[in-house]
C-alpha cells in the first residue's frame, strides 16, 4: 500500500462518525429547510409544494425588511462599540499592571451566562432606571434598541477581549523596542505596529461580532419580546415568529430563514476577505 | 508499527464511543416510554404499567394543556388515572400564549400529543388535518347543545369541555367603603347594584380614584398590563364585546371583513382602564397578569377584569387579603344600546380534539382517558375539585358545579334570566393572533401616548381583513 491510500484508510474511520453527526444535525435539516422553503406546511412532516409564491408572500407585507433594516443597524452599531471597548480594555489590560488576571476573568464572565436569563436580567434592570420617569423598555422603539446594544455590548466586550490579547501580546517584543528606540511616540507605535500586527484578531472578532449581532435571538426575545409593536423585532424572532405565532406563514418563515442564511454567508464572507487583505506577516 | 497500534486503538475507541452512544440513546427511550416513579419500587411500579399498558389497548395519552393555570390539577388528574387504570398520561403544559407554537412544535415529533386543544373554528382551520372525527365518541355525544360543537359536514372535530364566564371582578368591600364615603360626588349609584351602564360606571370609577387614598387604594381598576401573560384579557377578551356586538346588529357569527362599529365604545373602556387605574399608562406594556391579580389580591385596586379562571391567581398571592365572600362580578359596560340587560361574557375557547394522526391505540386510549375523567364518578370529582371546570357534559348535574367565589358569582348571573349573556362569538372568530397581537400592540402604544386612537381602528380593520384573506387561501 501506498503511503497516500493509507492515509485514506485511516482517514474513514476518524471522519466518518463526525460526518454522519454533521449529516445528521446539519446537511439534512438545511437541505430539508431549503425544500420546505418552497412548500406550504403546517408541521414540518407533511407538506406541500407551492414553488415560489413563499418568497413573493416574504415582501408583501414591510415586517421582513422593517427587521432587516433594524437589525443592520443594530448590527452597525455594535460591531464598533464592541470592538472598540474590548480593544481599550485588552490595551489596558495588557500593561502588566497587578491584578489582570483578575480583571480578565471578570470581564469575561458575562460571555458564560446564556442570553435568555442576560435577556430578562436587564430588562429588570433598565426597567428599573427608567420608571423613575414613567417609561418602560418597550415604550420606545429607541429605548429597545439601544437596551440590545447594551446587552450586546456586555456579553461580547469580555469574549473579544481575551482575542485580542491574545493578538496583542504576540506582537514581538523586538520591533516594538526597535520602534521606541528610532523615537516612535505610543500613537504611533499603536497605529504603525500594533494595529497591523493584531489585524488577524480583528478579522476573527470582527467576524465574531457580525455574525452574533446579525443572529441574535434569545436576547432580543427576553429583553424586547420584539415590542413596541414589532419594531425591535430582529431578523431571527421575526423567522420564529412568522414559523410560530402566525398561522398558514410556515413556509414563508422557512423562506424568510433561506433568505437570512443567504445574507449571512454573503456578508461574512465579504468580510472575512476584505479583512484578510489588511493582514501583514511580522 | 507502533503509530499503526495507536491509530487502530483510536479507531476501536472511537466506534465504542459512537456504539456507546446508541446503546445510551436506546436505554433514554425505554425510560420515557416508562417514566419510573420516584418511590424505592420503582422498577416495579414501570414493569407492572409496562404489563398494563400492553394489556390493556397499548394506546398512549399526550395531553397538551392549553389552561396555565391548571397545570397542577390536570397532573393529579393524570395521576389518578394512572393509579384507577394503570395508563400513563403524559400532561405538557404550553405557557401563557404560546399554545399555538408549542403545538406546532410538538406535532412535528414523533411522539406527538393525541389530544391537544384548539380555540374554536379558526383554530380548526389551521388543525382541520389533525382533527380526528369524533361523532362516534360517547363524549362528544355528552354535549347537550350540539350547536357548540366544531363541525364540519357530519363530522365533529372539537369538543369543548368547560363554560367560562368573564367580567369585572370586584371587590366588594372597597365598593361598600365608598358607597359610605362622606362627600362622594352624586353619580346616581348608591350600591354595587345600582351600576348597569357604563355611564354609572365611569361616574362611579372617576369619583372612587377622587377618593383613593381615603379608600386605601391605589387606583380603581387594576394594571391593565400588557405584557403577554395579560394582554389577551384586552386584546382578546375585551375587544370582543364590541366586535361580538357587531356581529349581533348584523346577525351573523363571522364577517370577512368588520367595520369596526363599536370602536369608540371601545376607546370608552379601555380610556376608563388605563386612567382609574393603579399605575400610569405609559407602565402598562410592562406589567404582567400576575401584578394585577397581586394588586387585586392586595385590595389595592377594586375591579379586575378576569374570568372565572381566576380564583386560583388571585388567591395564591403573596399576602392575599381578599376573601371569598368579598368577590363579586359586574359585566362589562361599554356604552352599548342595551346594556342594562347585559350580562357577563360567556362561552368557551377549549375544544378538545384528537390527533387524527396518532395510532388507533393512542386514539382509542386518549378517549377513553376523556371518557374517564368526564364520565367516571372519580374523574368528576376531581374534575370538580381540582380542575374546577363547568363542564358542559350530560354526565354533570348541577351539583357537580365547582365551589368557586367567582363560579358562584357567575352562576348567578347566568340564572337571572332577565340577563343576556355576551357570547364569545367575535372572539372564537378572531382571524388570527397575529390580528391579536397588532390590535394589542395598538392599545399599548395608545395608552403609552405614542399612537393615535385612529391608527388603531385602522390597523384593526386592515389586519382582520387581511389575516381573513390569508385563512381563506
Amino acid at each position: 500500500m501506498t503511503n497516500r491510500r493509507k492515509k485514506i484508510l485511516y482517514f474513514i474511520p476518524f471522519v466518518l462518525p463526525t460526518l454522519i453527526a454533521f449529516m445528521i444535525a446539519f446537511v439534512i435539516p438545511f437541505f430539508q429547510g431549503i425544500y420546505l422553503s418552497f412548500c406550504k406546511f403546517t408541521t414540518v412532516n407533511d407538506a406541500k409544494w407551492v414553488g415560489l409564491e413563499n418568497y413573493e408572500k416574504i415582501f408583501k407585507t414591510s415586517d421582513f425588511t422593517d427587521a432587516l433594516w433594524f437589525t443592520t443597524k443594530f448590527t452597525v452599531v455594535s460591531i464598533i462599540t464592541v470592538n472598540v471597548f474590548a480593544f481599550l480594555l485588552a490595551l489596558a489590560l495588557t500593561r502588566k499592571v497587578k491584578g489582570t488576571n483578575i480583571f480578565r476573568t471578570i470581564f469575561f464572565m458575562p460571555n458564560l451566562i446564556g442570553g435568555i436569563v442576560l435577556g430578562y436580567i436587564w430588562q429588570a434592570i433598565l426597567n428599573s432606571i427608567l420608571n423613575n420617569w414613567d417609561l418602560t423598555l418597550v415604550g420606545n422603539a429607541d429605548y429597545g434598541f439601544w437596551g440590545l446594544v447594551i446587552i450586546m455590548n456586555w456579553q461580547m466586550i469580555g469574549y473579544m477581549m481575551i482575542i485580542y490579547i491574545a493578538g496583542i501580546q504576540n506582537v514581538p517584543a523586538d520591533v516594538l523596542e526597535a520602534a521606541k528606540i528610532d523615537g516612535a511616540t505610543p500613537t504611533q507605535t499603536l497605529f504603525r505596529i500594533t494595529i497591523p500586527l493584531v489585524m488577524p484578531s480583528f478579522t476573527i472578532c470582527l467576524f465574531l461580532t457580525l455574525s452574533n449581532s446579525f443572529k441574535m435571538f434569545d436576547q432580543n426575545l427576553a429583553l424586547t419580546d420584539g415590542k413596541p409593536g414589532k419594531e425591535t423585532m430582529m431578523l431571527a424572532y421575526n423567522i420564529h415568529y412568522t414559523m410560530y405565532t402566525r398561522n398558514f406563514m410556515e413556509g414563508v418563515a422557512q423562506a424568510k430563514a433561506v433568505i437570512f442564511f443567504i445574507i449571512v454567508a454573503v456578508i461574512g464572507f465579504a468580510q472575512l476577505v476584505l479583512t484578510r487583505s489588511k493582514e501583514v506577516e511580522s | 508499527m507502533r503509530k499503526k497500534i495507536l491509530c487502530a486503538s483510536m479507531c476501536v475507541a472511537m466506534a465504542a464511543s459512537a456504539l456507546v452512544g446508541c446503546g445510551s440513546d436506546k436505554e433514554e427511550e425505554t425510560t420515557t416510554k416508562a417514566p419510573a416513579s420516584d418511590d424505592a419500587d420503582a422498577d416495579a411500579d414501570a414493569d407492572a404499567d409496562a404489563d398494563a399498558d400492553a394489556d390493556a389497548t397499548g394506546g398512549k395519552v399526550y395531553y397538551l394543556n392549553f389552561k396555565p393555570e391548571s397545570e397542577e390539577q390536570w397532573k393529579k388528574v393524570a395521576d389518578a388515572y394512572k393509579e384507577a387504570t394503570g395508563v400513563e398520561v403524559k400532561i405538557v403544559t404550553a405557557a401563557s400564549g404560546t399554545y399555538e407554537s408549542t403545538l406546532k412544535a410538538e406535532m412535528s415529533k414523533d411522539e406527538a400529543p393525541t389530544l391537544f386543544q384548539i380555540n374554536g373554528p379558526v383554530g380548526y382551520q389551521t388543525w382541520k388535518d389533525y382533527c380526528m372525527d369524533l361523532s362516534s365518541t360517547d363524549f362528544a355525544n355528552w354535549v347537550a347543545d350540539k350547536s357548540m360543537l366544531v363541525t364540519e359536514g357530519d363530522g365533529v372535530y372539537g369538543v369543548p369541555y368547560c363554560v367560562e364566564s368573564y367580567g369585572l371582578i370586584v371587590n366588594k368591600t372597597i365598593f361598600a367603603n365608598y358607597f359610605a364615603l362622606e362627600g362622594r360626588a352624586d353619580t346616581g349609584c348608591n350600591s354595587l347594584e345600582d351600576i348597569n351602564t357604563f355611564a354609572k360606571l365611569k361616574a362611579v370609577a372617576d369619583d372612587m380614584q377622587a377618593n383613593k387614598d381615603a379608600l386605601g387604594i391605589k387606583g380603581v381598576f387594576t394594571s391593565a398590563g400588557m405584557d403577554s401573560s395579560s394582554d389577551w384579557r384586552f386584546k382578546t377578551h375585551l375587544l370582543n364585546v364590541a366586535i361580538t356586538a357587531e356581529f349581533n346588529d348584523a346577525g351573523v357569527t363571522d364577517m370577512d371583513e368588520i367595520e369596526f362599529k363599536y370602536a369608540d365604545n371601545f376607546k370608552q373602556i379601555w380610556d376608563l382602564y388605563i386612567t382609574d387605574a393603579t399605575c400610569e399608562p405609559s407602565l402598562l406594556a410592562q406589567k404582567t397578569g400576575g401584578d394585577a391579580a397581586a394588586e387585586f389580591a392586595l385590595a389595592e385596586a377594586a375591579i379586575y377584569q378576569n374570568g372565572v379562571w381566576a380564583w386560583g391567581d388571585i388567591s395564591s398571592s403573596e399576602g392575599a387579603k381578599v376573601t371569598e365572600d368579598e368577590i363579586g362580578y359586574l359585566p362589562i359596560y361599554m356604552g352599548l344600546e342595551g346594556e342594562e340587560k347585559q350580562g357577563l361574557c360567556t362561552g368557551t375557547e377549549n375544544y378538545f380534539c384528537v390527533n387524527a394522526k396518532a395510532s388507533e391505540a393512542d386514539q382509542k386510549a386518549t378517549i377513553a382517558f376523556v371518557e374517564w375523567v368526564f364520565g367516571s364518578e372519580e374523574g368528576k370529582a376531581l374534575v370538580k375539585d381540582e380542575l374546577k371546570f363547568l363542564t358542559m357534559f350530560t354526565t354533570f348535574t348541577p351539583d357537580d358545579a365547582p365551589a368557586d367565589p367567582l363560579m358562584k358569582a357567575a352562576a348567578a348571573y347566568a340564572s337571572n334570566t332577565e340577563l343576556t349573556s355576551v357570547a364569545w362569538v367575535g372572539m372564537n372568530h378572531f382571524p388570527s393572533e397575529e390580528f391579536k397581537n397588532v390590535v394589542g400592540a395598538d392599545m399599548t402604544a395608545y395608552a403609552a401616548g405614542s399612537a393615535e386612537w385612529q391608527t388603531l381602528v385602522d390597523n384593526c380593520i386592515a389586519a382582520w381583513a387581511e389575516e381573513k384573506a390569508l385563512a381563506a387561501e
